[in-house]
């Protein structure tokens, strides 16, 4: 059992949950990934680590509020326990040989760019950060980040806040302005990290990208988060998740993500249903 | 005076209109008389051919013969000096390639079911007797078992008897690897696993589950820093091997790995659970396995109106027990053998676009040529015979490669070109001192049984290892 140490809400749709795993805390780095199961019928959920404390044990993990079981941790509070958590799995951020980086994080994904960040400045590595929001409200570790690197670009798609458009409408301006980067990591929904390679080719710019597929194991057993990069079959929980963005194919990705969409939309809509008739039930 | 009737005591089962829709056990097991019976069939052989053709060796007429008497107790105590998993092998044994094979009755008729009598001395055993597992007095030392499937889960009961300090390291969140996660429930009930694994915690072994080995731990800490002085591998098998062919990234296609993972240890089968599992109306299984032959039976059992067995060579040539196969056709399952998949194809919607699920998959007749490096007669594609069958799901069990995850960060743990761990003449030393390997990890793709064996080969390898240091 692992317990939840803290508990903070970044944003409507945004929960951040500290984690007490000691083993995981001793071997995370940035990049990797944790498998969760709330309880004994709970799925199994992959989530990238959100940071990690070694001397304290703990492992952050920050998630969106998208399906059952996402909704069902946002309602946990600290001093709850998880049943399962299993980690760090996958391979760590590339950082050898990189002078300067460029961190692009776009809504959730931001989230799992903080470490990255953080691990790129924290070895001296020059770091620019870009961050985007659909807007204001939904803005989130903008101090943590400032700490994190060497220049911040926080953007909304409305222009609520800071600077108005994408993250890759800033990553085009520090490109032709002459910015010059040894890598370019980019972190969130798939369109955006797909429009990051494109606007990031015509510079040369190596660019890597950390996807988050369907998966059970973790470990290279199921097959389930198999992505095509480079033509070849590669398993996003052994060989990535982090991997060169001009060889991913996007839509192949995008495409297998929406495997069991309907079915898990119908799953919440069951279990909504099932705690509407025990309210009922409680009224009655 | 022997049973001289020519066939096996029929098992008793579900029929099979009953358990196409249900994930109960499909065979029943043996009543008293019914064991009795076939166990007199048994010939008492003096030169024991059925003890050779077993992995473990299990003094297979010694058991029957208790049988015989009626003293199942003394039959199980007989089976569990070799074989510390009865009710498993039992259930999941190819008897008919192994013990049964070299039956003398079996070269006119039909063999002594061997299997079946194993499995009803085990099951009677758990019914009848309330087993008082003692803790063995400690002898101070201490080993990691890395997996808890057949070979782990055997080595570490070997080693717990004989007074070692166990600790099992298993990376899902429940112990059984293979059994729990693979074999389906109506094969092997998930209760004696976890029976099996409930007797290892009372011989004093800690399992410790959610250990993905060589990320959170490494073989060297567990060794250095732990203080274990030896570590039995048992991995098992690793990544699912795809076919490269056109379509395979259209959802609606999976390796029978996840697909068994879904519905065995996640449960995919109860309503309760939150495991989403592909529905599925028409479903193609690629292989010829008893992975195979598991997942077509899961997807019948999921509600599936047609499920398809594609394989490319002949019903001889599958490697699955005769038992499956021959359950999987009497629930329904059509075999499309010596076919294979060429293309899938994806769906159109009713807008004209691509729906990016499966719709068909493509395949073409094969026929058999010479015999291949496997001993098997090489199939060959018949120039011009492809056909079309509609299918909406395609589920991939054509066999794994090993789990990369330990070679890949122990240093000095060598591995041959198929990625399986390199063994000694002894069957089990790695290429690192104090390491040892069975199962899955070193034989790619085998039997519950032959990595039954390998634990139990490791566990008296570590002792002696342990002992002369």
């Amino acid at each position: 059992m692992y317990k939840i140490v803290r508990k903070e809400v970044l944003n409507p749709t945004i929960t951040l949950l500290e984690i007490e795993a000691p083993f995981v805390a001793k071997k995370a780095q940035p990049g990797q990934f944790i498998i969760l199961r709330i309880d004994e019928k709970g799925e199994r959920l992959p989530l990238t680590i959100g940071g990690f404390d070694r001397e304290k044990g703990t492992v952050t993990i920050i998630f969106q509020l998208v399906g059952l079981t996402t909704k069902a941790l946002a309602k946990m509070n600290e001093g709850d326990y998880l049943l399962d958590f299993v980690g760090p799995l996958g391979m760590p951020t590339e950082m050898e040989g990189v002078k300067s980086a460029c961190v692009i994080g776009g809504g959730l994904g931001t989230a799992i760019a903080y470490p990255v960040a953080k691990g790129f400045h924290d070895a001296g590595v020059r770091t620019d950060v870009i961050v985007g929001f659909r807007n204001k409200d939904l803005v989130i570790l903008e101090k943590d980040f400032e700490d994190a690197c060497d220049n911040l670009y926080v953007m909304t798609d409305d222009g609520s806040y800071k600077e108005k458009g994408f993250t890759t409408t800033k990553l085009q301006q520090l490109l032709e302005a002459g910015e010059k980067y040894d890598v370019i990591i980019a972190i969130g929904p798939v369109p955006m990290m797909k429009f990051v390679v494109k606007t990031a080719e015509p510079f040369g710019v190596p660019c890597r990208v950390s996807l988050n597929p369907i998966m059970i194991d973790g470990t290279g057993m199921c097959g389930g988060c198999r992505v095509s990069v480079g033509g070849k079959m590669k398993f996003a929980c052994v060989d990535g998740p982090e991997f060169d963005g001009y060889q991913v194919d996007f839509d192949d990705l995008m495409n297998r993500n929406a495997t069991y969409r309907a079915q898990e939309a119908q799953m919440t809509k069951d279990h909504m249903c099932r705690f509407d008739k025990l309210g009922q039930d409680l009224i009655q | 005076m022997p049973n001289m009737s020519p066939i096996k005591t029929p098992m008793p089962s579900q029929e099979p209109d009953v358990r196409n829709k249900n994930f109960l056990e499909v065979a029943t097991g043996y009543t008293v008389e019914m064991a009795k019976g076939e166990a007199e069939r048994c010939l008492n052989c003096k030169h024991r051919p059925c003890v050779s053709g077993c992995p473990v060796n299990v003094q297979i007429p010694d058991f029957i013969k208790k049988i015989v008497e009626g003293d199942f107790e003394a039959a199980y105590q007989v089976i569990t000096s070799t074989n510390a998993l009865p009710a498993i092998s039992g259930r999941v044994c190819p008897q008919e390639s192994q013990c049964e094979s070299k039956c003398v009755r079996g070269i006119k008729t039909e063999p002594v079911g061997i299997g079946r009598l194993e499995r009803f001395v085990a099951d009677w055993h758990r019914e009848h007797v309330e087993e008082k597992v003692e803790k063995p007095a400690s002898n101070g030392h201490k080993v990691a078992v890395v997996g808890s499937g057949p070979s782990g889960l055997t080595c570490a009961a070997d080693l717990a008897k004989l007074g070692y300090q166990v600790s099992i390291f298993e990376a899902f969140h429940t112990a059984g690897g293979v059994l729990v996660y693979g074999i389906p429930e109506f094969r092997l009930p998930k209760a004696i696993v976890g029976g099996e694994v409930d007797k290892l915690r009372a011989l004093g072994v800690e399992v410790m589950t959610d250990m993905v080995m060589g990320k959170v731990l490494s073989i060297d800490e567990l060794m250095d820093d732990m203080g274990y002085e030896a570590v039995f591998i048992g991995t098992g098998a690793g990544l699912p091997r795809f076919m490269n062919i056109p379509g395979e990234g259209l959802a609606g296609v999976c390796s029978a790995n996840e697909y068994l993972t879904r519905i065995n240890l996640m449960k995919g089968y109860l309503e309760e659970y939150d495991t989403p599992v592909l529905q599925s109306k028409a479903v193609a299984v690629v292989g010829g396995g008893n992975v195979a032959m598991d997942a077509c039976r899961c997807a019948k059992r999921m509600g599936a109106e047609k499920v398809y067995i594609v394989y490319r060579r002949g019903e001889a040539e599958m490697p699955a027990r005769n038992e499956e196969i021959e359950h999987a056709k009497e629930e329904g399952i059509e075999f499309k053998n010596l076919c294979n998949p060429v293309e899938i194809i994806g769906g159109v919607g009713e807008d004209g676009k691509p729906t990016g699920r499966v719709a068909a998959i493509k395949c073409i007749r094969m026929e058999l040529g010479e015999p291949d490096a496997s001993g098997r007669r090489r199939p060959i594609e018949v120039p011009g015979s492809e056909f079309i069958l509609e299918v909406d799901t395609v589920i991939m069990a054509l066999g794994t490669s090993p789990n990369p995850l330990i070679r890949s960060t122990t240093p000095g743990l060598e591995t041959n070109r198929r990625g399986c761990l390199i063994v000694g003449e002894d069957g089990v030393s790695t290429t690192r001192e104090g390491v040892f390997a069975g199962g899955d990890a070193v034989t790619g793709a085998a039997t519950v049984i032959l990595a039954m064996g390998a634990g139990k080969k490791a566990a008296a390898a570590i002792d002696k290892y342990i002992q002369n240091k």
